[in-house]
């Protein structure tokens, strides 16, 4: 047992607990201890809204007994946090929302199971944009998280909770969810290997909906391998989710080490604009020359919707928002005004005083959207961009193996420097919207830095190409070592 | 100025499935308050619906059975309103593409005639809760029992004229979802409620009136009379120079009234779009033809068999077959006694007018059709009198009312002495008897002209009946009797 065992991956965490070179006990103390000093202080990161101590020592005890009784998987004993979006029996879930600050939800999602089932160990629920709703979790009811890179720099969002746990070694890994670039961009911010899969391939249920035809649960991690092992068990079919897809779930490890030679990368234009900073473009392009020593081709190509995804995404997701944030109402649960007058007015104090301002504009610009005389002006035109994006896309992989670009424009920004602007804010994820438009796998892998801040390399793969993708960031990572810096201090 | 009433009818039907549309709970009516309401259905954060097979099914049957065409590409849509009975503060609902499309009915009205109505759509959807304003001193109560209890809305083209047909197409209905066993079709329980949809235009205009919206009239009485009242508060408004506000009302049976609901500021906007939890349903030929051929016979076709293989007339087979409880009882009774005319004359003439007298229903008849069935074959082999019938008839009636288990028919028959002698041999020896002891009337008989005779046999069959006690066969007795005393003629 040694006292940086923090920096240590899932993997390597996984095989010591095989090898018995600490107990899981042992490993959830050590970072219970980090949390408690690095997290939960003044002027800390401020990463997890519950830090589920008591709970997480007991499953490390049980973890410890499964291994002594032969039982354990590779994850039994292994800790790492849930975003706080997934509902968990009997501990708070918030959503970063003062409308469920007193939420305790008598469920599992089912995500939340498929780790139980492993013995794995969840030290608490980390931070997030309220509702998921933001790209900079400047927007949690709990405070924003600081960026470990820089305290100054916000971490991303809506993942940035767990973006910022495992940048700072405070879990080896946390869940997070993607709606239109919230794994990616937060992970890109904060210099970690993020994945969101194809839609479908992670169940919903349980995962509190901000869009649901865009959400999709996915591993923020240090390396493509430890993405791997997450995604192995967070992947399942689920009768309790419609939208799910039945589409057997490989070993995403056992692909890992395949050679990369002959794969075709695709560059779109549109993802590398005169605009875009040339320190980024350097970065990237300087990243996509490793997969080229690595016996990769480049190609250009062309994704000529993409400058329609943001209207597109702006519509789409507040509308699905609109209807999915109804049943937050103050009357079965949540928060509740005090000394409601009549129904009325305990709709519209509770739900006034229960949602933060961006929850409440992209309400409204939902409701706006689908309103009579406006729906087929925004609504069915966004769904007919959708249709465009995805074909644009369906075009693209018909020569490419997969598509690189940046993530974010830029890297870290300081809080409070976009928030003034919405609108600002929402070009952040310029380039991660598409996917999720198109329902497609994509990922952030470590690319290098600028300033001292990381950035990462986007792939965006084609339907359930998950395998691919980890296959080649995981060769990457090879011949690389960005994704093994970390932030001072830590 | 004549005016012509323009009606329209929406009805709710809840499917009789055992769970719930979009979960697993049971649709059972009368549990305890929100015991049979699960995560999904009280709306917590993170739960997700998933479709209900049996309640496509069902809903699959109901547009087969009135030759509708059947959506292939049906899908759901979130209607998005607050409610606290409504607990996503959406419904989910079929817009644009309804599992059911264009189809007919034929109604029956009261001349006998039949008229054809044709419904627009039926479509999918999910009941609400109940909100409860007794018992909770100064707040409310909210029971989700109920939310998520597939409903189909069955709506009909504004061809209905006045409200009289408007019942006919409300009866219909019921009856052809009860025989379809695809709703327990109990108004009182509100299995099915009805809108009504009632607007006025000059006759012989084109374009419709203003309509309102009568919501959630629970039984055929009260359709009748909500529509006629409304028509009436319209026609006063038209007249007077006035206009119709289109909104929804209430009808109060009390007041004999409709109302306007409480007014919103604005209309409802219920910003309706594909619910993206739930993937479009889609089904093909194969699957519409299997359940087409699990259709039982229909109202219709049981009433034209009735008249085309039993000789019923119209009328009959039409009242017998409204009901599929009473169409079933009817069946029962007239296999059993191998004649359905007679079978129809008992079940529309005594039975009925007991159980409307006992405001009984057909289900809870004291009499089963097993033994009314026996009864009447006792009648057609002569062993009682139809006015025997009468006392045996009541004799089953008290005797099913009670607990214990009561005599058979024939038994029954027995002990309450009137199995009739159809003995020629003994009715002749009364007969003889009779006609000696009433010469005077035996000569008033001879002098008669013979058309009047006719008449005055009666006097005689009553003494035969007097001295048999009322036992012998009075087919027997009026046979004999015009016998012997035309042989002295």
């Amino acid at each position: 047992m040694s006292t940086d065992m923090h920096n240590l991956t899932l993997a390597q965490i996984s095989k010591g607990l095989e090898a018995g070179d600490f107990t899981s006990v042992e490993i959830t103390q050590h970072f219970l201890d980090r949390i408690d000093t690095l997290d939960q202080n003044d002027g800390g990161i401020n990463s997890f809204i519950t830090v589920t101590k008591d709970q997480a020592l007991a499953d490390a005890k049980a973890a410890d007994e499964r291994r002594a009784a032969g039982n354990a998987t590779a994850w039994t004993g292994v800790p790492f946090a849930h975003k706080d979006i997934f509902c968990t029996d009997g501990t708070l879930t918030t959503c970063g929302s003062k409308m469920l600050s007193n939420f305790v939800p008598p469920y599992d999602a089912t995500v939340v199971d498929n780790f139980k089932q492993q013995g794995a160990v969840c030290l608490g629920k980390t931070n997030m944009d309220e509702f998921a709703m933001g790209s900079s979790n400047e927007s949690s009811f709990f405070g924003g998280v600081k960026n470990p890179w820089n305290k100054e720099t916000i971490p991303g969002g809506s993942s940035g909770g767990s973006a910022a746990a495992v940048a700072a070694r405070l879990v080896p890994a946390a869940t997070g969810t993607d709606t239109g670039g919230s794994i990616r961009q937060p992970a890109a911010l904060c210099g970690l290997t993020g994945l969101k899969p194809t839609y479908g391939r992670c169940s919903r249920f349980g995962m509190i909906a901000f869009a649901s035809s865009l959400d999709q649960a996915g591993p923020m991690t240090q390396t493509a391998e430890d993405a791997a092992m997450m995604l192995n068990i967070m992947s399942s079919f689920d009768e309790k989710d419609s939208t799910s897809i039945d589409q057997a779930v490989p070993d995403y490890t056992d692909t890992l080490n395949n050679d990369i030679a002959g794969k075709v990368i695709g560059l779109p234009k549109e993802f590398f604009p005169d605009s875009l900073d040339s320190e980024m473009a350097a970065t990237v392009k300087a990243a996509i020359s490793e997969f080229e020593k690595l016996g990769c081709t480049v190609k250009e190509i062309s994704l000529p919707s993409t400058d329609l995804a943001i209207p597109a995404y702006y519509v789409v997701a507040p509308a699905e928002c609109s209807a999915n944030l109804s049943r937050m109402d103050g009357v079965r649960f949540g928060h509740r005004c005090d000394d409601p007058k009549d129904i009325e007015d305990l709709y519209k104090r509770s739900r006034g005083e229960g949602f933060g301002d961006e929850v409440k504009r992209r309400i409204m610009i939902g409701t706006y959207a689908l309103s009579t005389g406006f729906y087929d002006a925004y609504y069915v035109k966004a769904q007919q961009i959708r249709r465009l994006i995805k074909n644009d896309f369906v075009k693209a992989f018909e020569g490419v193996d997969i598509i690189m670009g940046p993530v974010t424009p830029t890297p870290a920004f300081k809080a409070g420097e976009h928030s003034g602007d919405p609108v600002e804010m929402y070009m952040e994820d310029k380039f991660t919207l598409s996917c999720n438009l198109a329902g497609l796998p994509g990922m952030s892998i470590p690319a290098g830095q600028i300033n001292g801040l990381p950035v990462g390399l986007q792939m965006i793969g084609n339907y359930w190409d998950e395998a691919n993708m980890l296959n080649m960031a995981h060769q990457f990572q090879q011949v690389t070592d960005h994704h093994k810096q970390t932030p001072a201090n830590i | 100025m004549e005016w012509e009433v323009v009606i329209g009818l929406e009805i709710h039907a809840q499917l009789a499935t055992k769970s719930k549309i979009f979960s697993g709970s049971s649709t059972a009516f009368g549990a305890d308050a929100n015991t049979q309401a699960s995560l999904v259905d009280l709306g917590l954060p993170g739960v997700l619906p998933v479709f209900n097979e049996e309640a496509l099914a069902m809903a699959v049957k109901f547009g087969t059975a009135i030759d509708a065409e059947i959506g292939k590409v049906s899908v759901f849509d979130r209607k998005n309103y607050f409610y606290p009975d409504s607990p996503k503060g959406y419904q989910t609902t079929q817009l644009h593409h309804p599992i059911v499309g264009m189809g007919h009915i034929d109604i029956d009205l009261e001349d006998g005639t039949s008229r054809r109505i044709n419904v627009t759509r039926a479509h999918l959807e999910e009941d609400a809760g109940k909100s409860l304003h007794e018992d909770f001193s100064g707040m409310s109560g909210i029971d989700l029992n109920r939310a998520g209890t597939p409903l189909i809305e069955i709506v009909s083209e504004p061809e209905i004229r006045n409200a009289k047909e408007a019942v006919a197409y409300f009866k219909k209905m019921h009856s052809i979802v009860t025989y379809l066993g695809i709703c327990d079709g109990n108004l009182s329980q509100g299995s099915m409620r009805c809108d009504c949809n009632v607007s006025l235009r000059p006759k012989g205009q084109e374009e419709f009136g203003t309509r309102t919206e009568i919501k959630n009239v629970n039984s055929f009485r009260f359709v009748e009379q909500a529509i006629n009242v409304e028509i009436e508060r319209q026609r006063d408004i038209l007249e007077d120079g006035g206009s119709i506000t289109q909104e929804t009302r209430l009808f109060d049976a009390n007041k004999m009234e409709t109302r306007s609901m409480r007014s919103k500021e604005v209309a409802n906007d219920y910003r309706y779009f594909p619910c993206p939890d739930l993937l479009p349903v889609v089904i093909d030929d194969d699957y519409i033809e299997a359940i087409r051929k699990t259709l039982p016979e229909l109202p219709d076709q049981k009433k034209q068999r009735l008249m085309d293989e039993q000789g019923l007339s119209e009328y009959d087979a039409g009242v017998l077959t409204a009901s599929r409880e009473l169409a079933a009882y009817f069946e029962d009774v007239a296999v059993k006694c191998s004649d359905y005319k007679l079978a129809a004359n008992w079940v529309m003439g005594e039975l009925s007018a007991a159980l409307n007298k006992n405001e009984v229903e057909i289900a809870d008849s004291p009499i089963s059709a097993d033994n009314l069935g026996s009864m009447i074959a006792r009648i057609k082999d002569d062993t009682i009198s139809g006015k025997g019938a009468k006392s045996v008839f009541q004799a089953l009636w008290e005797q099913g009312k009670g607990d214990q288990k009561g005599d058979n028919v024939d038994a029954l028959i027995e002990s309450l002495g009137l199995k009739q002698v159809s003995d020629s041999g003994a009715i002749e020896g009364i007969v003889d008897d009779v006609l000696a002891n009433n010469d005077g009337q035996v000569q008033n008989y001879i002098n008669a002209e013979p058309e009047k005779r006719g008449k005055m046999i009666g006097f005689f069959v009553g003494q035969v009946m007097k001295a048999s006690k009322g036992s012998a066969n009075p087919g027997m007795v009026n046979k004999v009797l015009k016998e012997k005393l035309d042989a002295k003629c």
